[in-house]
């Protein structure tokens, strides 16, 4: 525990520094980032001990805060969240530190390093938590230390929108939270978790804390906030959130499970009704985003999707008496937390080295970057591959687990179970499919082909600071993939603590599924021996061989050009199109006209149909109604006498009766 | 040693599908056709020529092929024949098997979008539009099998199919071998959903995203079809034709024979009819994503 205070204690010295020194940037900088690399380092160890298996350590203080208590504990689900939160964010501070610098002179440098400090001093404290008060007031934190982040080029004004979406949906997340904690604290006496215990209508909290939770995980359709706030945030950051910050949703959905003792059957099964409307709206979304930050975003809500499904079908199974599908499902969904930080952070950081060396994000400017930036691109690529959930890296171990549970309810369990067992395994292959469309389009059209603008012409690659952290969470992809067996049977004491069943028994069915995972990893190491040797024939093949080089085939055509190249949004067409009743893809056409036709356009923009069609006029039929009230402002000071006057008049009869 | 015997069959034999097609199209035609081993010729040729490469084109163009066949060949180890078991049999192979497929299929996208060209990136927006709607279709069907089976391994679940399962699960069956013909057609790029015979058609899938390979490379993108053919048919053939002498070598001559109607099948109904507009191509694959949703409805437990 005392490694973990110092951890805090870094984060605070570095937030501290930063301010300190917010004239000198470059001691800013190293203060900024050193505190967190430093914190996180520090903290890794214990976080490290205790996910495998060590015991939960604890610390107590008293406080004056009423109902608070200042009650921190780390155990095995908080020390497997903390893991990747320590290791994501100490590469992000890396980063951050060359990233930062192209705005060195425009922008102060100080306010983002000490925010980003206290995001993830806050994240720790979330995890640790142990009383609804001071987890709340972290949750709080985090919220507005990543709102501050997310506004940090607040000249823009979509920036500035972002924040604002942000900082709404934030907040109507906490509002569910604030009333679950208070309807547990009132049944239990205690707002400290360890007095938390089964209650009756358990079924109201379940629902409140998927709606205060998945608001931040970024389940459909409470995602609307993240493809607004992480394209905004600089691209350390919004790796961070999507990476991490969205999963202390997850966390928390977790947590509450423990405490509110055997699962109904629905719970699970609205789980992975959740799962399958953020799995395949997130994916088909992402699909259609023309802005490359836009499209992670998109593909952060599919991903948050994939974890509710496994754990809605590890429910089920728990539900159902089956040891065997509920261990597998939850080993998958706490499996592609892990791999989602890790290729999703990747994706980030690549995403920012494109921004950083083409200046832009639209997908549809980008073309032959693979050319200019072979480094970015081949840790893209692995990030790709990975998200894609495609054999040999770790995506693919992730929802192996999650169909591999889904495959054993379906075929032992029968009725209504079985059904949505079935329905899950057909919802993920689809996502799989949308996924990988997605991914081959983002950097198909981003990195090969020729480039489609000048920027993309003259883009640069990236420093060490910027590449060496990409190049360390792709090792992490590959490592997962190769010894996924090895991180399963690891996972024994989180999922016995988690599903409350015994450990003998979890580590029985572990070991089975883990021996599937050794066979897939096994067939990984084939797959790369088996290209290899191919890769070796094709060379014999061709040594004695003219071998040329040419153009494209181009039918002909004398004049071919870059702009005659499929695009981003031509290449999901079909797609977009087959959805389209789900989409609402937006059509502006200017047809040639004439015999000569001088000019002709074609725009598709594909909005949010949950941000259009449900919270924009939600929430302006709110402000309507809201403005009724104007009246009441008149700006004259006799009325406001005349206010206090009658409250004090209502208040004195209200005492008398 | 007999666990190696279905790879080696694929390895060796899966071109020899497509003779089989090419045969069965011709003589539907009056034609003679040309000979049982020409995909080998073709094959061979084509390893000995040299190769062209576009300007534009990277490492992941050349890798594209070998990664695909690469994949492919692992897949292939993971398919039974007959009553000889897969190389390597586990606990959700079937899941693995799809995802080596979709493997090869990212990297010949991937490979594809790297020339640059409209036509290529015409075929790769086809190929994963499609895919996707086929992977579901295939993910039922093979949950289906594993419902009416109640094993999770592709070589128990086929040696768990035999003529005894026909005799009660006949409707269940016959209706995930229709889904799974559908996803046969479409993923190995034959009519209705893809024409294998027009170069340069604007209307295809797999031809036009291959365009820029040659020589070697384009060999193993062949190869890497053709083997694929040979993986979706051996799982269609094991269903339908669940024949378990005593003597494995007999069946092994069963499924041969099997394959070679399947090949002769998949001739005819290209001989028959037309390929399906794009816009249509998407209901197929529906109709087979219901096709094995019924199944499964109909599966008895």
């Amino acid at each position: 525990m005392s490694a973990l205070l110092s951890s805090l204690l870094f984060f605070a010295a570095g937030a501290i520094g930063a301010i300190i020194f917010a004239n000198r940037e470059r001691w800013a900088t190293l203060l900024g980032a050193g505190g967190v690399v430093l914190g996180c380092l520090c903290g890794f160890v214990p976080a490290a001990r205790v996910a495998l298996g060590g015991a939960a350590q604890s610390l107590r203080m008293p406080w004056d805060v009423p109902y608070g208590s200042l009650f921190l504990q780390i155990d095995t689900l908080s020390a497997f969240f903390l893991i990747p939160v320590f290791l994501l964010c100490a590469l992000a501070a890396i980063y951050g530190a060359e990233y930062l610098e192209a705005y060195r002179g425009r922008k102060a440098l100080a306010p983002p390093w000490f925010f980003f400090n206290l995001l993830v001093a806050s994240m720790v404290v979330v995890l640790l938590a142990r009383n609804g008060v001071l987890f709340l007031m972290a949750w709080e934190m985090m919220a507005l230390s990543s709102f501050f982040l997310v506004t940090f080029e607040d000249e823009k004004e979509t920036t500035r929108q972002a924040g604002w979406i942000y900082l709404v949906a934030s907040h109507i997340g906490t509002a569910f939270l604030l009333v679950l904690f208070v309807l547990l604290g009132r049944a239990n006496g205690s707002l400290d978790f360890n007095r938390f215990t089964a209650s009756s209508g358990a079924g109201l909290l379940f629902v409140l804390a998927l709606v205060g939770f998945g608001t931040k995980a970024g389940f459909v359709p409470l995602h609307v906030w993240l493809p607004e706030a992480h394209p905004a945030a600089p691209s350390h950051v919004s790796a961070v959130m999507s990476a991490i910050m969205i999963k202390t949703g997850i966390y928390g959905l977790f947590r509450v499970l423990t405490f509110l003792g055997a699962p109904p059957l629905w719970w699970g099964f609205l789980l992975c009704g959740v799962g399958l409307t953020s799995g395949i709206f997130g994916a088909l979304l992402a699909l259609a985003q023309q802005d490359l930050k836009r499209l992670l975003a998109y593909s952060t809500v599919e991903n948050a999707g994939i974890i509710a499904l496994g754990l809605g079908v590890g429910l089920i199974g728990l539900n159902a008496g089956m040891p065997a599908v509920a261990v597998a499902g939850f080993a998958g969904a706490f499996l592609h937390v892990i791999n989602h930080a890790l290729f999703k952070g990747l994706l980030f950081l690549g995403a920012g080295n494109i921004l950083h060396g083409a200046h832009t994000r639209e997908i549809d400017q980008l073309g032959g970057l693979l050319k200019r930036m072979p480094r970015t691109a081949a840790i893209v690529l692995v990030g790709a591959v990975a998200i894609s959930g495609l054999p040999p890296l770790n995506g693919f171990i992730g929802e192996f687990l999650i169909y591999l549970a889904s495959f054993k309810g379906a075929v032992s369990l029968d009725g209504a179970s079985s059904a949505a067992m079935l329905i899950t395994i057909a919802g993920l292959a689809l996502i799989g499919g949308l996924v990988a469309a997605c991914f081959t389009k983002a950097f198909g059209i981003v990195f090969l082909g020729h480039p489609r603008s000048e920027r993309a012409a003259h883009s640069h690659e990236a420093g060490l600071a910027m590449l060496l952290p990409g190049f360390i969470l792709a090792a992490g992809c590959i490592l997962i993939g190769l010894f996924g067996a090895k991180v399963v049977e690891a996972m024994a004491p989180l999922i016995a603590g988690t599903t409350g069943l015994a450990i003998s028994l979890v580590r029985t069915n572990l070991a089975e599924i883990a021996h599937s995972v050794a066979a897939v990893s096994y067939v990984g190491g084939a797959l790369v021996s088996v290209a290899m040797l191919l890769a070796l024939v094709r060379a014999i093949a061709l040594s004695s061989r003219p071998v040329r080089t040419a153009v494209t085939w181009d039918c002909g055509y004398a004049q071919p050009s870059p702009r005659m190249q499929y695009t981003a949004s031509s290449f999901a067409q079909p797609l977009t199109e087959t959805f389209g009743l789900l989409l609402q893809t937006r059509r502006i056409v200017a047809p040639p006209h004439g015999m000569f036709p001088q000019s002709a356009s074609l725009t598709t923009q594909t909005p949010d149909p949950y941000q259009a069609y449900i919270f924009r006029p939600a929430f302006r039929a709110i402000g309507r109604g809201f403005s009724l009230l104007r009246p009441l402002q008149q700006g004259q000071v006799q009325l406001y006498i005349l206010y206090i006057a009658l409250t004090l008049l209502l208040l004195l009869l209200w005492q008398l009766a | 040693m007999r666990s190696l015997f279905p790879l080696l069959l694929a390895i060796t034999l899966a071109p020899f599908i497509q003779g089989v097609i090419n045969r069965t199209k011709a003589f539907v035609a009056g034609r003679t056709g040309p000979p049982l081993a020409q995909p080998y010729h073709d094959l061979w040729k084509l390893i000995r020529k040299g190769a062209v490469y576009s300007q534009t084109t990277t490492w992941l163009f050349r890798a594209g092929p070998v990664v695909g066949l690469a994949a492919t060949i692992c897949a292939a180890a993971l398919l039974p024949f007959g009553a000889f078991p897969a190389a390597m049999a586990f606990s959700g192979d079937l899941i693995l098997l799809a995802y080596l497929f979709a493997l090869a299929r990212f990297f010949i996208v991937v490979a594809a979008l790297d020339t640059g060209s409209s036509f290529e990136g015409m075929g790769a927006s086809r190929e994963v539009t499609f895919s996707a709607l086929a992977e579901p279709a295939l993910f039922l069907g093979i949950a289906a099998l594993a419902r009416q089976t109640g094993h999770l391994s592709l070589t128990s679940v086929l040696a768990a199919i035999s003529t005894g399962t026909w005799m009660h699960a006949a409707p269940a069956l016959s209706l995930t071998i229709g889904a799974l013909m559908i996803v046969f057609l479409a993923e190995n790029a034959r009519i209705p959903v893809d024409d294998p015979a027009t170069h340069l058609e604007l209307t295809m899938i797999h031809e036009v995203m291959v365009l820029d390979h040659s020589g070697p490379d384009f060999a193993m993108i062949q190869y890497a079809a053709a083997l694929k053919m040979w993986l979706l048919g051996a799982l269609i053939i094991a269903i339908a034709f669940p024949w378990h002498t005593d003597n494995p070598w007999l069946d092994g001559i069963a499924g041969l024979t099997g394959m070679l109607a399947l090949g002769i099948i998949t001739g005819v109904i290209e001989s028959s009819m037309a390929r399906l507009r794009l816009v249509r191509v998407p209901q197929l694959l529906i109709a087979a994503i219901v096709l094995s949703g019924l199944a499964l409805a109909l599966v008895p437990k």
